[in-house]
């Protein structure tokens, strides 16, 4: 991402410092990722301390400081989802993909994150992938879900 | 689009709206809230436009896209107008078939409608079904019959007529007297008093005063907010201006999560509809009132729900709250009166305003009037969000609405008020829903979460992961509920395990009662909600987590192991077949057998076992027997052996 795209999101919120989590939530949602230089840009545009760039973007969970898989891998763990067994099919996705909630594989083929309710409740337990819903998921399914991406 | 100057130019608008739209005409209405999406929504809406123009309909028949209509169990759903012919579950492949003969031929096709499961007899009509029927959607009911992206549709149901009524005849006194008498509470959690909190905020001395909608609903099982905001954002935002005019706010926020995208798209067109007419920004209808609205997006934090974390997120902060000594009616927002109410909060304004508080106070109890909205999910038939008046039984909402619990299980508990509620018995099914009552019975009623549970949840684990949740969602401040919270999900979590031991129970009530008492805000003086309540009532089975090593739910992982009854196993391979970790042990007429090394307890032969041979079984708190010999693991077939 370079410098002017960055530049133009901040100048669509006036550049105002309190607009920051605005314009981080923008580069996230383009990038799928916070990049160092990305930062080091919009605290000297915003005029906006480091040190607190990075408490917000550790602080909140949409933000990522790492390069993400091409697919993300939602798993929700939602009290509804949880009841109708969510942990197992969690489980089941760990074992299958290597990694657990928050990590991405080495070929950056899948990143794997727990949601707290995605608000499909009827279609519990719900795995989200790249946007799309897988609904009433059961371990045994997983399997055939994750091989249909590359 | 001219601005619209008076409200009585709103009037003459409205029924020129009105006048070019025939009541008779007919109208598919097709469910396109974030829900529904999910079951394919998006496709049949396509091919719904492409049948009715392949079939040459497209000036006859209108075609609206709503929000949610609260039967997410069912969906997608469409609703044909103005017969109100209501169809379930529909497929693209249904579309044809629905185009030409019940738009065409006025017939109504039998097998897409709603099927009384006690009666067995097809019900047409939505408002007849039995979900709908026993509710009161006083809020939520208007979702589904009009497109939330139209203005012109919220107008055509006497949308901002309430604002009109504020702005042309009433001072801001009496719109506050008005919400104060009506004693709405806020829908958010807390239960605080609406009106107090706006006088409060309209007696502070400052000039320059914030009003802001909660939209972070946080709690996991809770949409209520999402959909109400998706399905008609044009009421909140009507809400809101009144509210500001009631304080003399000029700006206003709505902070709104990231995750839901629909609801900020929705919510975004509906600020520019709404100023391009006039209801937002300058001399808003030609009374003088300037008021504007800014969208917020959250960024994925849970305790930015509360009200001074919300206000610090705002101000492109880390979400962290501060204490409320000074309330932040006086002192919120950049240290300016903030009023901030939730979703469902705002959402009540102008009916109160239309309709006067005392027509809203004879709906609900004695101290909570109007209704609610609940989200009702977990382990229930009618998954959705309905409404009901506050003071309906649990049992009522539970059975009468929510149609029981599905497989012929038995209930156990429903948890309400998200992760600082708590869990309530089937003995107190009958408590009636209300602020105070819910308070009463160790839970809350929060933002309107209501789970379902059944015999096969463990409380404990319903516990722990609670506490688990919150442990990764306190902000860190105060050390109780960072440090506290950590340890109590340690504990639980070895109880779950069966490393529980005694004085386990003792510690955590001593850790709870830390917390409570010395967090700064109500996320940690609530966190062990979940854990008290299912003390208070399910005190057994956490006993018998810790003493017997059993789980009475047969649910945690590490207590329960498989095991394949060889009288009624008819080695039909199903589950040597699915099992992932290729545990089970078998073959063609040979009993199948869990080796016990390798099952990784997924539950998937449990799952796939058919009913009829029920060979598979979960065993906890004693020794799984050993596996049959092998040499009498054939099985020898009657039938064969003649």
């Amino acid at each position: 991402m370079d410098n002017d795209r960055i530049d133009q999101i901040i100048d669509k919120h006036q550049g105002e410092a309190s607009s920051l989590i605005q314009v981080l939530l923008e580069i996230q949602s383009e990038k799928h990722w916070l990049p160092k230089e990305a930062l080091e840009r919009v605290s000297e545009k915003l005029q906006v301390p480091l040190t607190r760039i990075r408490h917000i973007a550790t602080f909140y969970k949409a933000f990522s400081l790492v390069p993400k898989g091409r697919h993300e891998i939602h798993i929700c763990v939602g009290t509804a989802c949880h009841v109708r067994g969510a942990t197992r099919v969690l489980d089941t996705v760990q074992d299958l993909t290597g990694i657990k909630p928050g990590e991405t594989d080495l070929d950056l083929k899948f990143s794997l994150e727990t949601v707290n309710c995605l608000g499909c409740c009827a279609l519990g337990p719900v795995m989200e992938i790249g946007g799309k819903t897988h609904g009433k998921m059961a371990p045994a399914e997983t399997a055939d879900v994750l091989k249909n991406y590359q | 689009m001219s601005r619209i100057n008076s409200p009585a130019e709103l009037e003459e608008f409205r029924k020129g709206i009105l006048s070019k739209r025939d009541p008779n005409k007919p109208c598919i209405t097709l469910c396109s809230g974030s829900a529904c999406h999910a079951t394919g929504s998006g496709e049949v809406a396509a091919s719904i436009e492409e049948e009715i123009k392949k079939q040459g309909l497209s000036a006859e028949v209108d075609i609206r896209k709503t929000g949610c209509h609260g039967f997410c169990e069912r969906g997608p759903i469409i609703v044909i107008h103005p017969e109100e012919i209501c169809y379930l579950q529909i497929e693209p492949e249904d579309v044809p078939e629905i185009v030409s003969q019940t738009i065409k031929e006025k017939k109504v096709i039998e097998r897409l409608l709603y099927t009384d499961p006690g009666t067995n007899e097809k019900i047409i009509h939505e408002s007849e079904i039995p979900f709908y029927k026993n509710q009161e959607r006083l809020v939520f009911g208007s979702n589904g019959n009009i497109d939330p992206k139209s203005i012109d549709d919220y107008l055509t149901i006497g949308g901002y007529s309430a604002l009109a009524k504020v702005l042309s005849g009433m001072t801001s006194e009496q719109v506050l007297e008005e919400v104060k008498k009506s004693n709405l509470r806020g829908r958010g959690g807390g239960g605080f008093p609406a009106g107090r909190k706006w006088e409060e905020s309209r007696n502070a001395p400052d000039e320059i005063k914030y009003v802001i909608v909660n939209a972070d609903e946080g709690d996991p099982g809770a949409y209520m907010d999402r959909s109400l905001l998706e399905g008609n954002p044009h009421s909140i935002l009507e809400g809101l201006t009144i509210g500001a005019y009631a304080i003399g706010s000029h700006e206003g926020y709505i902070y709104v999560r990231q995750e839901y995208p629909l609801a900020v798209e929705n919510v975004n067109i509906a600020i520019k509809k709404a100023e391009e007419y006039g209801f937002l920004g300058r001399n808003i209808l030609g009374s003088g009132f300037d008021f504007t609205v800014k969208v917020h997006q959250g960024a994925g934090a849970f305790v930015c729900g509360e009200s001074s974390a919300l206000m610090t997120a705002l101000e492109g902060r880390a979400g962290e709250p501060r204490p409320k000594y000074i309330h932040t009616a006086i002192k919120g927002l950049w240290d300016r009166p903030s009023v901030l109410n939730n979703v469902e909060t705002w959402a009540n304004v102008p009916l109160i305003i239309n309709k006067g508080a005392d027509w809203f106070a004879q709906f609900g109890t004695e101290g909570s009037k109007g209704t609610k909205i609940f989200s009702l999910v977990g382990k229930i038939t009618n998954t959705g969000l309905v409404e009901v008046p506050m003071g309906m039984t649990l049992k009522d909402i539970i059975y009468k609405i929510g149609g029981g619990i599905p497989g012929g299980k038995r209930f156990k508990a429903v948890q309400t008020g998200g992760p600082s509620g708590g869990c309530i018995p089937e003995e107190l099914l009958d408590l009636e829903v209300g602020f105070d009552e819910l308070t009463k019975a160790g839970s809350m009623m929060g933002s309107g979460g209501m789970i379902i549970m059944d015999e096969d949840t463990c409380m404990v684990d319903v516990a722990r992961y609670f506490v688990d949740f919150l442990t990764d969602e306190s902000c860190g401040k105060c050390v109780p509920c960072r440090e506290g919270l950590r340890q109590m999900h340690k504990i639980l979590t070895n109880i779950t395990k069966g490393k529980g031991k005694d004085g386990d129970i003792e510690l955590l009530e001593e850790l709870a009662e830390t917390a409570i008492e010395a967090s700064l805000c109500a996320l940690g003086k609530s966190a062990p909600n979940p854990f008290l309540s299912t003390l208070r009532y399910f005190r057994d089975e956490y006993e018998a987590h810790i003493k017997e090593k059993r789980c009475p739910a047969l649910s945690c992982k590490e207590l329960i192991a498989y095991h394949i009854d060889p009288e009624k196993c008819q080695a039909c391979m199903i589950c040597l077949r699915k099992c992932p970790a290729e545990a089970v042990i078998g073959g063609k007429k040979k009993i199948h057998v869990v080796d016990q090394e390798k099952c990784t307890k997924c539950g998937t032969c449990f799952e796939v076992c058919p009913p009829r041979f029920s060979a598979v079984q979960k065993i906890s708190g004693e020794p799984v027997p050993a596996p049959i010999p092998e040499e009498e693991r054939t099985i020898v077939r009657k039938s064969k052996e003649k």
